[in-house]
């Protein structure tokens, strides 16, 4: 029998781990990571919630954000090609124009 | 017990591989401690029961998007990151206030939490269940993300492809 908070805290942890990185890293890739990683503890607090409530609709909104992830996933490392293809770099602090 | 040590196990793995994924500084290093964070998610889902969406996590996230991240990573060649120091209201602001948020959440789990216990395999409902509820109670949003994804794959399409291509078909048409 584990506490359903461990599983609270452990996704608040994730998700913490997740802003850290998105606010210290540098490198554009690293940082859809980091989304990613606090995009997984969101889901393991909704599966969280759905144990607690004995209620499905939890892993069926499990279910709908990875697909939001995925389609994200799909579309912002297409966006990270065409900034490395103009700029060159994956440095975020050099990526700072709207346009070249 | 065994559910206790199997939850403590692999949630040790997953926060280290989080931490992990932070310290590293070449994308390849981050992506693997990443898998390793979904992986050891995976059996923390199927700790609680919830085996659809143990498999979804690891054939969608630890399958399919991990596969596109090192992709890419391959793709543009990316090595090691250069150290700039990035933005001061971040370091000064931003770290401190997210663990502050943490520490206080975590704290009021452990107070005041009214969640309850859960034994191992506690979710109702087996995969037929949940295909009842998504195209019963969930079908518009169901038909909404076909939509999205539709859309997302002609967005990556479009900005991945080679400028030169794409005045190359404007012409062409």
């Amino acid at each position: 029998m584990v506490p359903l908070s461990y599983y609270l805290i452990l996704s608040a942890i994730l998700f913490a781990c997740g802003v850290t990185g998105f606010l210290i890293k540098r490198n554009i890739i690293t940082i859809f990571m980091s989304i990613e990683l606090m995009l997984n503890g969101v889901n393991l607090s909704f599966v969280a919630f759905a144990v607690r409530w004995h209620n499905l609709s939890g892993q069926v909104f499990v279910f709908f954000v990875m697909v939001v992830a995925a389609a994200e996933a799909a579309v912002g490392l297409a966006i990270i090609i065409a900034v490395f293809r103009t700029r060159e770099t994956l440095n975020i602090d050099q990526v700072n124009l709207l346009k070249l | 017990m065994l559910h206790m040590i199997l939850f403590l196990a692999f949630a040790v793995l997953s926060v280290a591989g989080a931490v992990n994924l932070l310290i590293q500084r070449h994308p390849i290093s981050s992506a693997l401690s990443l898998v390793v964070v979904m992986g050891s998610l995976a059996v923390e889902y199927l700790l609680l029961g919830a085996e659809f969406v143990a498999a979804v996590q690891v054939i969608v996230y630890a399958g399919a998007i991990m596969v596109l991240f090192v992709f890419v990573i391959m793709l543009l060649n990316a090595g090691e990151e250069e150290r700039t120091h990035g933005s001061r209201v971040a370091w000064l602001l931003g770290i401190p206030g997210v663990l502050a948020l943490t520490v206080i959440i975590c704290w009021a789990l452990v107070e005041h939490s009214m969640a309850g216990v859960a034994a191992i395999g506690a979710l109702p409902g087996p995969p037929a269940d949940i295909a009842e509820l998504l195209f019963h109670e969930f079908l518009l949003p169901f038909e909404v993300t076909s939509i999205l994804v539709l859309i997302a794959i002609m967005g990556a399409v479009v900005l991945a492809a080679r400028p030169e291509s794409v005045e190359q078909t404007k012409k062409e048409s």
